[in-house]
C-alpha cells in the first residue's frame, strides 16, 4: 500500500502503543483507547487508513460481531484482513483495527448502526452487510425507523454493493436505495418491530416467509441467496451444507450472510465454508469457562431479539444462569425485559443475578417461571451441581463474567 | 365489569405502540387479576382492526412519532375506545399513548396533531429529551403509593381544568410543570413508560378495582415490593 502521511503514521503508532498498554495493564481489549488517541492526533486518520483497502462494513442490531468474524475468517483465504474483532464498533475502534494491519488488502469492520452513514462516508467501503433491526437500548439509541431512514439516505447514489436480509422489512427498506443490492433470505425470528410498513405505515401482511404491505407496493424482494435449514442455496441454485461450530439458528443466518458477502470478492462457498467452520467462539460469546467442575457456556443477549436467539441455543436439559445489568452500554432502562417471553425456561433450574436482578426476578415471577436469586455470578455458579450450565447475560454483565475468567475469548 | 364472567383486558395497537416493554402492563394486570381468582381474557387489537367496546381495562403504550400519528388517526376513525370510556371502562395511556388522549400533540416536525380528546390535555415538544428514572408523589385522593418508573420522551403536557394531576414529581420531568401524568374518571395517563405497572402495583390495583367495581383482596407482593424498595433507594436523594 502507499505510504501514510507522516502525521497519520505518528497518530497510528501512538494509538498502537496505548492499545498495548491497555491490554498489558488488564484494563481492556485495547481496541478503543488506541483509536481515540490516533483520532486526536490526526482526525482524518480513518479515511487515510481505509484508502487502499477493500472494506466490508457489517451492521445490524444483533450478530454484528459474529458475522464480522465469519467474514474475516473466510476472507483470510484471499489475504490478510484488518478487523475490529472485539466489537469496538465506532470510529475509534475502526482506526485501531486498521492501524494494526496496515498492509492488509482487506478490511472487515463491525459498525454501530448509528455510525454506519458516517463510517460509510469516511471509508468509502465497497461492501455493506445489513442483517436485522430491532428495538435495542432505547434510552440512548435512535428509534429504529429513523435509523433505517438514515441508512437509506447514506446509501442513496453510492456505488456501494449492499448485501441485505430481505426477511427483515425494515432492513429491506433501509437497504433499497442502494444502487446494487444482493438480497439474502436468512429469516427473522423477532417480528414485533415489523408489523407496519416502513414506507407508508400500512399493515404488513405475512404469508410463510413472504411479506407485503396491504396499502402500498412495498414488498419482499426476491432473494438471490436463501438459508434453508442447515444449508444455503446460492444464486446458481447450488446447495451448500453449513458445518458450523457456532450453535443456533442465528449463526446459520450469520454464516449465510457471510457467504453472500465474500462471494462479492470472488470467493466461492466451497472455499469459504471450511473457514466458517473454524470459528468456535467470538469475543467470549459461546465460549466455555470452567470453575470447580462446573462448565459454563457464555451467551450474550442485549435486547429482546437477542434473548430469543440465546434461548434457541440454550440446552433445555441444563440449568441456566441469567444476569442483567443496566449500566450505560446496556441501556439504563430495563423495560425491554417485559418484551422477552421467559416461559420457555419453565422446567429447568433458573438462577437470577446481576445488578438488576430484582427487575428480572419480578419479570419471571409474573411469567410464572420459578427461579433462585443469587447475589453474584460466583454464588450462582457455586450453587450448580458439577457439570454444564448455560449462562445468558447482557452486555456489561457478560463482560464482568468474562473478566472473572481472564477475559475469556 | 360486564356481566359475563371474564375480565377483559384490551391492549390497543401493539403493532404500532409497543416500544418499551408495554406488554408488561398487560401481563401485570393479568397476573394480579388471576391471583385474586378472576378469569381474564386478553385481547390484542392490531391497528387495522376495530377496537372492541366491551373491554373492562384498556391499555395503550408508547411509540415513535410516526406510529403515534397513525395510531391517533386510526383511533379517531374507529371511535371504539371513546365509546368504551364513555361507558365507564378503565384506561391506562402511557407516553405516546398518553399524548394521543389529549386534544393535540406534537408531530414529527413539531406540528400539532389532533388527539382523541379523552383527557383535557394538550402536548407539544420540549427543548430536551427527558430520559431517566422518575419518582413522584401520587394525589392522596387515589390512595396509591409513590410512583417509580422510567421516562423517555420529549413531550411537554399542559393540563386543562378537566383533569387532575396524577402526581407531583420528586425526581424527573413528567408533564414538565412539576406534575406527572393526570387522571379523569377512570382514565389515567402517564409518562412512566413501558411496564409502569410492574413498579407501581398500586396503580394496577386501582385500575382493576375500577373495573370490578370494588376493593380487591391483598396478594403476595414480595417481588414487587423488593423491586420498588431497591429502585426508590437507588434514585431518591439521600
Amino acid at each position: 500500500m502507499s505510504q501514510l502521511p507522516l502525521r497519520a503514521q505518528v497518530a497510528s503508532a501512538l494509538g498502537r502503543t496505548a492499545a498495548t498498554l491497555s491490554r498489558m495493564t488488564g484494563r481492556g481489549d485495547g481496541s478503543v483507547i488506541g483509536g481515540r488517541i490516533g483520532l486526536v492526533v490526526e482526525p482524518d486518520l480513518l479515511r487515510q487508513l481505509a484508502r487502499d483497502k477493500r472494506l466490508v462494513l457489517v451492521s445490524a442490531t444483533n450478530g454484528k460481531t459474529t458475522t464480522t468474524r465469519l467474514i474475516t475468517s473466510a476472507l483470510h483465504e484471499l489475504g490478510e484482513v484488518a478487523t475490529n474483532a472485539f466489537g469496538a464498533n465506532m470510529p475509534a475502534g475502526h482506526v485501531s483495527a486498521l492501524s494494526q494491519a496496515k498492509r492488509a488488502p482487506y478490511g472487515v469492520l463491525e459498525v454501530d448502526e448509528k455510525y454506519l452513514p458516517e463510517v460509510l462516508d469516511t471509508t468509502g467501503a465497497s461492501v455493506v452487510c445489513l442483517m436485522n433491526l430491532s428495538r435495542d437500548q432505547m434510552d440512548r439509541a435512535a428509534e429504529i425507523w429513523l435509523l433505517a431512514q438514515k441508512w437509506r439516505r447514506a446509501l442513496d447514489g453510492r456505488p456501494t454493493h449492499v448485501v441485505a436480509n430481505c426477511d427483515d422489512p425494515l432492513v429491506t427498506w433501509g437497504a433499497s436505495t442502494a444502487a446494487q443490492v444482493t438480497w439474502v433470505a436468512v429469516g427473522q425470528r423477532w417480528k414485533e418491530d415489523s408489523w407496519s410498513c416502513p414506507e407508508c405505515g400500512g399493515p404488513l401482511d405475512r404469508k410463510d416467509v413472504d411479506w407485503a404491505c396491504r396499502e402500498c407496493t412495498f414488498h419482499r424482494p426476491e432473494p438471490q441467496w436463501v438459508l434453508d435449514g442447515d444449508s444455503v442455496l446460492d444464486p446458481h441454485g447450488r446447495r451448500w451444507r453449513l458445518d458450523l461450530q457456532l450453535p443456533g439458528t442465528a449463526n446459520k443466518a450469520n454464516a449465510a450472510m457471510a457467504l453472500a458477502v465474500v462471494a462479492s470478492f470472488g470467493l466461492s462457498p466451497d472455499r469459504a465454508l471450511p473457514r466458517l467452520g473454524e470459528v468456535k467462539s467470538v469475543a467470549g460469546r459461546y465460549t466455555m469457562v470452567e470453575r470447580d467442575g462446573r462448565q459454563a457456556r457464555l451467551l450474550l443477549a442485549k435486547n429482546p431479539a437477542g434473548w430469543l436467539e440465546a434461548f434457541d441455543v440454550a440446552d433445555p436439559a441444563l440449568p441456566i444462569i441469567l444476569s442483567v445489568n443496566a449500566q450505560g452500554p446496556d441501556g439504563r432502562d430495563t423495560s425491554w425485559l417485559w418484551d422477552v417471553d421467559y416461559r420457555v425456561l419453565n422446567g429447568r433450574p433458573v438462577f437470577v443475578t446481576g445488578e438488576r436482578r430484582l427487575d428480572l426476578a419480578l419479570r419471571l415471577d409474573v411469567a410464572g417461571v420459578p427461579f433462585t436469586l443469587a447475589t453474584s455470578f460466583s454464588e450462582a455458579l457455586a450453587a450448580q451441581p458439577p457439570g454444564r450450565v448455560d449462562v445468558i447475560a447482557n452486555y456489561t454483565a457478560f463482560q464482568q463474567i468474562r473478566s472473572e475468567f481472564g477475559r475469556a475469548v | 365489569m360486564q356481566s359475563d364472567s371474564a375480565l377483559r383486558l384490551v391492549w390497543i395497537y401493539p403493532d404500532l405502540l409497543s416500544t418499551y416493554g408495554d406488554q408488561g402492563n398487560v401481563l401485570v394486570l393479568e397476573q394480579r387479576a388471576r391471583s385474586r381468582g378472576f378469569q381474564v381474557e386478553v385481547v390484542h387489537v392490531r391497528s387495522a382492526d376495530p377496537v372492541p367496546e366491551s373491554g373492562d381495562v384498556y391499555l395503550i403504550g408508547g411509540g415513535e412519532d410516526r406510529p403515534q400519528i397513525l395510531g391517533a388517526e386510526r383511533l379517531r376513525r374507529d371511535g371504539g375506545l371513546n365509546r368504551a370510556v364513555q361507558r365507564g371502562a378503565a384506561l391506562l395511556a402511557v407516553c405516546a399513548g398518553y399524548q394521543i388522549m389529549g386534544t393535540t400533540f406534537g408531530g414529527e416536525e413539531g406540528q400539532p396533531v389532533a388527539g382523541i380528546e379523552l383527557l383535557d390535555i394538550s402536548s407539544g415538544r420540549g427543548q430536551a429529551r427527558a430520559v431517566g428514572e422518575l419518582v413522584a408523589e401520587v394525589d392522596p385522593a387515589l390512595g396509591v403509593p409513590t410512583l417509580t418508573g422510567f421516562e423517555n420522551h420529549m413531550g411537554v403536557t399542559r393540563l386543562g381544568p378537566g383533569v387532575t394531576p396524577l402526581s407531583r414529581t420528586v425526581v424527573g420531568t413528567g408533564n414538565g410543570d412539576g406534575t406527572e401524568g393526570c387522571y379523569a374518571g377512570h382514565v389515567i395517563g402517564t409518562y412512566l413508560h413501558g411496564p409502569a405497572l410492574a413498579r407501581n402495583p398500586g396503580l394496577a390495583d386501582l385500575l382493576l378495582s375500577w373495573a370490578v367495581g370494588g376493593p380487591l383482596a391483598p396478594i403476595d407482593d414480595t417481588w414487587y415490593s423488593r423491586l420498588r424498595e431497591e429502585r426508590l433507594a437507588a434514585v431518591l436523594p439521600r
